[in-house]
């Protein structure tokens, strides 16, 4: 059973960095990169480790991804009008 | 069309070199060695629960005050790099739409709840899983969620600054503690032991993971305060 | 386990391929992020035991037969470290970016060609 689990987690991982590595919109590449760090986070707990989870899940899926976000928006061209 | 080429040899030519690791590594069926040590003699040497806690803070203590330090690094690099240049014409600020009432409502209700749960994270790091990393992220990302429902929230760089610099000093100063009163450097013996499995136990670990919980969440609060503009 | 071990090497070897093809300079260090959460995964397999469980000596696991029942606990107190120092060097590398684009208003990095003799 936890065979099966951790294959599908390792597919789902692999294929969300496939993801992040080529799609063309930055904004759905950064949110790629955070279900990179959200399946390594459960993979860490099915193999007995729950410190580094909880590490990887607040610091990886949750700061890292805010950073890359704040990065893109101050990095974007400035086209739109303010009021 | 080469140039993808070559990059695509490199790449194969690291998973190939990592591969030999995949064919030719038997997983092991005991702890050997220093593992060994640490999980045999860590509970009546240490007193603390959590293994991991354990050694990150005391058998391994040196390589946390060196991240510590590159983490400081970090966050001073990124406020010297992005620090607000004062003669540059600020054309209107920007307007932004304010949040909804149930947005504003939710977050004064649970932004304090989230900062407490950080703290008991990192008070709890020798009994349970946690610790300071931990907890300073959770803190952190409370943060976060007052940064994105209130656009005009800005943190006290003065209180921040000397909270980060207290905690960073006395980090050091309890190591040196331990070199004076007890066998070494971070050694957490120079409070008493405890009754195994109480919040107040294991020594000085609880108080070096506080003073690193602290550290860490001001430190990357400050990360984000500069990235946020 | 194995298992583990070829899918953290595949996710590397996705990221490294990233960090040398892609041209926009965020993706090149979103690449490097993704090798490096790879890399700690890797790590962490190499230390399961089939069977054991986390190593946290409470009343459920015991103190006197622990070593028989835990799996290899410094792998992890070393990838710990390893995840915050690649968050910190990751804000430091995106914030060069911004300085970079501030100065020249493109993020690719075939533009950026000052050293080159």
């Amino acid at each position: 059973m936890t065979e099966i689990l951790l294959i599908l987690l390792g597919i789902g991982m692999v294929g969300a960095a496939i993801m992040a590595v080529h799609l063309k919109n930055l904004v759905a590449a950064a949110v790629a990169g955070g279900i990179v760090s959200l399946f390594a986070s459960v993979i860490y707990v099915v193999l007995a480790a729950p410190d580094v989870a909880m590490t990887e899940a607040a610091i990886g899926a949750g700061l890292s991804m805010a950073i890359f976000l704040y990065a893109i928006k101050k990095t974007r061209e400035k086209e739109v009008e303010h009021d | 069309m080469i140039k993808r080429a070559i990059a695509l040899i490199v790449a194969l030519l690291m998973v190939w070199i990592m591969f030999d690791m995949l064919v030719n590594w038997n997983a092991p069926n005991d702890l050997s060695g220093v593992a060994r040590e640490y999980v045999e003699k860590e509970p009546t040497q240490l007193g603390a629960v959590n293994v991991v806690t354990a050694i990150v803070v005391t058998y391994r203590g040196f390589d946390t005050l060196g991240e510590v330090t590159v983490l400081f690094l970090a966050a001073t690099g990124v406020a010297v790099l992005l620090s607000r240049r004062k003669k540059e014409p600020k054309q209107g600020k920007k307007k932004y739409r304010p949040a909804s009432e149930f947005l504003k409502t939710g977050t004064h209700l649970l932004s304090p709840f989230i900062v407490m749960f950080g703290a008991y994270i990192f008070l709890n790091g020798h009994l349970s899983p946690g610790g300071g990393f931990q907890g300073g992220a959770v803190i952190a990302s409370g943060v976060l969620f007052l940064f994105l429902v209130f656009p005009d929230f800005k943190l006290n760089h003065l209180a921040l600054n000397w909270l980060e610099s207290t905690a960073g000093a006395s980090y050091v100063l309890v190591g040196i503690l331990g070199l004076l009163l007890a066998a070494g450097f971070l050694d957490n013996r120079f409070l008493p032991l405890g009754h195994y499995g109480t919040l107040l136990s294991a020594g000085a670990i609880p108080v070096i993971y506080t003073l690193i919980g602290l550290k860490v969440g001001t430190e990357l609060s400050g990360i984000l305060e500069n990235l946020k503009d | 386990m194995k298992l583990m071990i070829g899918f953290a090497i595949l996710t590397m070897g996705v990221g490294i391929w990233g960090l040398l093809t892609r041209r926009n300079l965020i993706k090149i260090v979103l690449s490097l992020s993704i090798a490096e959460t790879g890399l700690q995964v890797l790590m962490v397999s190499i230390g399961y035991i089939k069977g054991r469980t986390a190593p946290i000596l409470d009343s459920a696991v015991g103190i006197t037969d622990a070593v028989h029942k835990v799996v290899d606990p410094v792998p992890q107190a070393l990838v710990l470290t390893a995840i915050v120092i690649g968050v910190a060097v990751d804000a430091l590398m995106l914030s060069y970016v911004i300085r970079l684009f501030a100065k020249k208003k493109s993020l690719d990095i075939s533009d950026y060609r000052d050293m080159k003799w």
